[in-house]
């Protein structure tokens, strides 16, 4: 099905570096890759996309050994090869850099990068030479200023430890490099940095593989597009020539018509009162969020809004200012005097905080409450059940059955089932922080109805996340944090991603003298 | 490994859709064995099964008599006991290698308790000026009540230190209880002088050796204790709460939950149950022993919790998987004695067992 390469490939090159042939892999009752074609050339960037489970990671643990294809053959450089284990593939010079880079956080940017292989005096380890030599490696990228190689690995920022990660890549000699949704925790700013890092390694002849949710980043970035469905490869197409709505359609197998929907359905009455509220990493938060009304919170990464989320339901105490539920004054100590004023709270990372892997969809729904179902101390199974299925159903939740260990499903799904949770204590206000992350466009979409849905029966909605079109595509009204404060609220209406980005980095702005206040926004208190 | 092929609903191995072949009465043995045993377990009563006609045949004039057959039973019924707490604390994402010496120190509180109120009860009911068979039916009752209180209290007592000091003091519960192991057996040493305390209460000590319906009351104690355990961890919301704090203890705190309360409730619920598993041991022996019966029960709980399935990492484990890792230690413990096996050899197959237990739970979770 493979279509004829066109691509912008910087050097024509007639021999691809690595080649998959008619390679499938199986797992039971699931056939994770069937019969993929698939090559890379040096001096390319191949974008691979597909939903979630449509074997995208499959097909990087097999380029990284930690798989072995059950049926097909691997060519690299020319000849067949298969990797037993990833050390294997390292030596052959391919490295697979995943989601949460691999770094020992208690050890020094420098002694990451020279893992295994420090530089010596005798028995000794040169520290000096490591050093420079580190420093010299970052230097390539201009980022031995911004990351000194005696910083503790610990103490980077996401983005700052997949730089390290590609660092330590290259000085292995990388002569093929995967990057698993590499932008999927930084901000814009911090993205471009590293697709500038992403060409110059292509200038160099370097093979890359970029998996990645976020189309736009894909057509600006890659050369060619290889999407997968399924399992199967449905496609390969020149960057130049792809369209975003096209490759969802190939993703998807379906058109994505009208994701958003926004009919509104706020009402008068104020659910949350936020008045001069004050904690660690937030400086007097005003706002208020109506029923039926979905607000959302838009920044950069590190702008204070998952602190504010944290703080709202009661994980961290507040220095100064007020909450009030439908009007009262609450005092939140903990969760659970959240959770009783009628708050919940999906969590920003749901397999750490979030998701409870080794239990089951029902137990993961049931969860939060069991103290409802229960007579005297004994949960109702049967209620139990009739309300875990009632919810995985209405949010059509893809399981076998209810008794699934929950870290069996997919993504999205495992996303839904912790929405479930929070839905089935009927909440008057949910908070939702970054609840589309890596997940799939079809569990996105459904994610969006879901959250107009619930506002149209009156739900009080916060809504966090990074991506923009999202945040403008599904909330009413946009509140932009930047370092801790509120910097703008846009209505829906007017909103537009050049005037988020531009109250999201109000301070740069000024910095640099360039004007802030161009756009129709209500731009507040900034102290 | 071939019996439990069978029983298993085939799996798809290539993209085409599976079909059921196998005949209706295997599928419907195979479903009803999942339900009640659970396909995890089903090893476990294999392996179980396998052990015991081994010994059978090898030794059947000595394995299958009732006496040694009971001789199991009693003999695994404190170390049933000590696992099912520690499986509860491990459920709960802790681990507790003190409970051991709980059981010894328990054991030590209730035969001093009984020895040091002889005297004055007798002489506060002296006063009473009861007719002679009655003061001694109160006597007994009385001197067996003060000492199964006195041990069960120590129980709950060191068990609240535990929990205390990781609750509060925020301490790592394997270092916690490491570090609270040397100071509940160097309080039961300094309480006893060093020396075992003799108990002579018949009644007292028929409860570690007396029979109802012809089954050892240990062995009853120990089946009420698994049954209500079992329901409490299974079907109440405490016990539900304890699985998801076992399983993710951040997702736990924004579900609601209060760890710490829950951390400290399942230390004192395990001192509790190892301080009766205390009383039972000095009623078996007639007295309180400091270095307790078996030194090795933390050991053996540890064991028989992994061995059932129990998940180091929290989150996952059941009382039925742990009493048939108790069931298959004590059986072979006992088929070692029978086959005549030294006890230092007896050691090593110990430790083997346990290093056994932890590879099959990697190899299980692997396999998934």
């Amino acid at each position: 099905m493979s279509i004829p390469d066109t691509g912008r490939r910087n050097r024509e090159v007639g021999e691809p570096l690595f080649e998959a042939r008619s390679i499938s892999k199986f797992f039971p009752n699931v056939c994770a890759l069937d019969d993929v074609s698939l090559e890379v050339y040096p001096g390319e960037i191949l974008a691979l996309i597909g939903e979630n489970g449509a074997g995208k990671s499959t097909f990087l643990r097999i380029l990284n050994g930690d798989y072995q294809p059950d049926r097909g053959q691997l060519r690299y450089a020319g000849q067949v090869v298969s990797f037993a284990s990833p050390r294997q593939a390292h030596q052959s010079g391919i490295r697979v850099i995943y989601q949460e880079p691999e770094l020992v956080p208690t050890l020094s940017v420098a002694e990451n990068i020279y893992i295994g292989e420090l530089p010596r005096h005798g028995r000794f380890v040169d520290w000096g030479r490591l050093y420079r030599e580190a420093r010299a490696q970052l230097g390539q990228f201009g980022f031995a200023e911004e990351i000194p190689p005696d910083k503790m690995a610990g103490d980077l920022t996401p983005a700052q430890r997949q730089l390290v990660e590609i660092v330590k890549a290259l000085k292995a000699g990388v002569r093929l490099l995967a990057l698993d949704e590499p932008t999927s925790s930084l901000s814009d700013e911090e993205a471009q940095r590293l697709f500038t890092i992403v060409r110059q390694l292509r200038q160099e002849g370097v093979a890359i593989i970029y998996v990645s949710h976020r189309l736009r980043e894909i057509v600006q970035l890659a050369d060619r597009v290889a999407v997968l469905r399924d399992g199967k490869l449905v496609a390969v197409v020149p960057a130049s020539q792809a369209k975003e709505d096209e490759l969802v359609r190939l993703m998807v197998g379906r058109e994505l018509t009208a994701i958003f929907e926004r009919k509104p359905h706020i009402r008068p009455e104020v659910v949350l009162s936020v008045e001069g509220l004050c904690a660690p990493g937030l400086r007097d938060i005003t706002f208020q969020v109506r029923r039926g009304e979905v607000v959302g919170f838009a920044g950069l990464v590190g702008a204070g809004r998952t602190d504010l989320a944290k703080a709202l339901f009661g994980c961290v105490p507040l220095t100064a200012g007020q909450i009030k539920v439908d009007g009262q004054p609450v005092i939140l100590r903990s969760p659970a005097d959240a959770m009783a004023a009628g708050i919940g709270f999906t969590a920003e990372d749901r397999k750490q905080e979030a998701l409870f892997p080794s239990l089951s969809v029902r137990d993961n729904v049931s969860l939060c409450i069991l103290e409802r179902i229960r007579s005297w101390r004994f949960v109702q199974r049967r209620r139990e059940a009739e309300i875990v299925r009632h919810f995985v159903d209405k949010l059509k939740v893809r399981t076998p059955s209810i008794a699934q260990e929950v870290s069996k499903l997919s993504g999205g799904n495992q996303q839904k089932v912790v929405l479930a949770r929070w839905l089935a204590r009927e909440p008057r206000l949910l908070i939702l922080d970054e609840p589309t992350r890596g997940i799939d466009v079809g569990a996105k979409a459904e994610i969006y109805q879901l959250i107009r849905g619930l506002a149209a029966d009156g739900l009080g909605i916060i809504f966090i996340s990074s991506e923009l079109p999202e945040v403008l595509g599904v909330s009413d009204r946009i509140i932009v944090m930047q370092a801790g404060r509120i910097t703008g609220e846009l209505l829906a209406s007017e909103a537009t991603e050049e005037a988020v980005l531009r109250l999201a980095m109000v301070d740069h702005l000024r910095r640099e003298g360039l004007p802030t206040d161009s756009m129709a926004s209500v731009e507040r208190s900034v102290l | 490994m071939n019996i439990m092929n069978i029983l298993r609903r085939p799996r798809a191995v290539g993209c085409e859709p599976v079909v059921d072949t196998r005949p209706l009465w295997v599928r419907r043995f195979g479903a009803a064995v999942e339900r009640y045993i659970g396909a995890e377990r089903l090893g476990l009563v294999l392996a179980l099964i396998a052990l015991s006609i081994f010994l059978g045949v090898w030794e059947p004039g000595k394995f299958l008599r009732p006496v040694n057959l009971m001789n199991i039973a009693l003999a695994i019924s404190i170390t049933g006991l000590v696992a099912i707490a520690e499986t509860m604390v491990m459920i709960s994402g802790g681990l507790d290698v003190s409970v051991g010496a709980i059981v010894g120190l328990s054991s030590v509180c209730a035969a001093m308790a009984m020895v040091l109120t002889d005297a004055p009860l007798a002489s506060a009911l002296a006063s009473l000026s009861l007719t002679e068979p009655t003061f001694q039916t109160v006597h007994i009752t009385l001197h067996v009540i003060v000492g199964v209180l006195a041990g069960l209290v120590m129980g709950v007592v060191a068990g609240g230190i535990n929990g205390l000091l990781v609750t509060v003091g925020r301490m790592n519960p394997v270092i916690t209880t490491l570090a609270t192991v040397s100071v509940f057996s160097g309080a039961a040493y300094i309480t006893t002088g060093g020396q075992a305390v003799g108990v002579i209460n018949d009644a007292f000590n028929s409860i570690g050796n007396g029979r109802v319906w012809g089954i050892p009351i240990p062995v009853l104690i120990l089946l009420v204790i698994a049954v209500v355990i079992g329901v409490f961890l299974s079907r109440t919301d405490i016990g539900r709460n304890v699985y998801a704090m076992g399983g993710n203890p951040a997702a736990a705190r924004l579900a609601g939950i209060n760890l710490d309360r829950y951390k400290l409730g399942i230390y004192i619920l395990c001192g509790l149950i190892c301080g009766l598993a205390g009383v039972i041991s000095t009623a078996r022996t007639n007295s309180g022993i400091p270095t307790t019966t078996q030194t090795d029960l933390n050991f053996q709980a540890i064991t028989a919790a992994v061995l059932g399935g129990t998940a180091l990492a929290g989150g996952k484990g059941t009382v039925v998987g742990t009493l048939l890792g108790v069931l298959i230690i004590g059986t072979l413990n006992n088929g070692m004695i029978i086959l005549n096996v030294q006890t230092f050899y007896q050691m090593v197959a110990r430790g083997l067992l346990l290093i056994f237990a932890v590879l099959l739970q990697d190899w299980r979770l692997r396999q998934r």
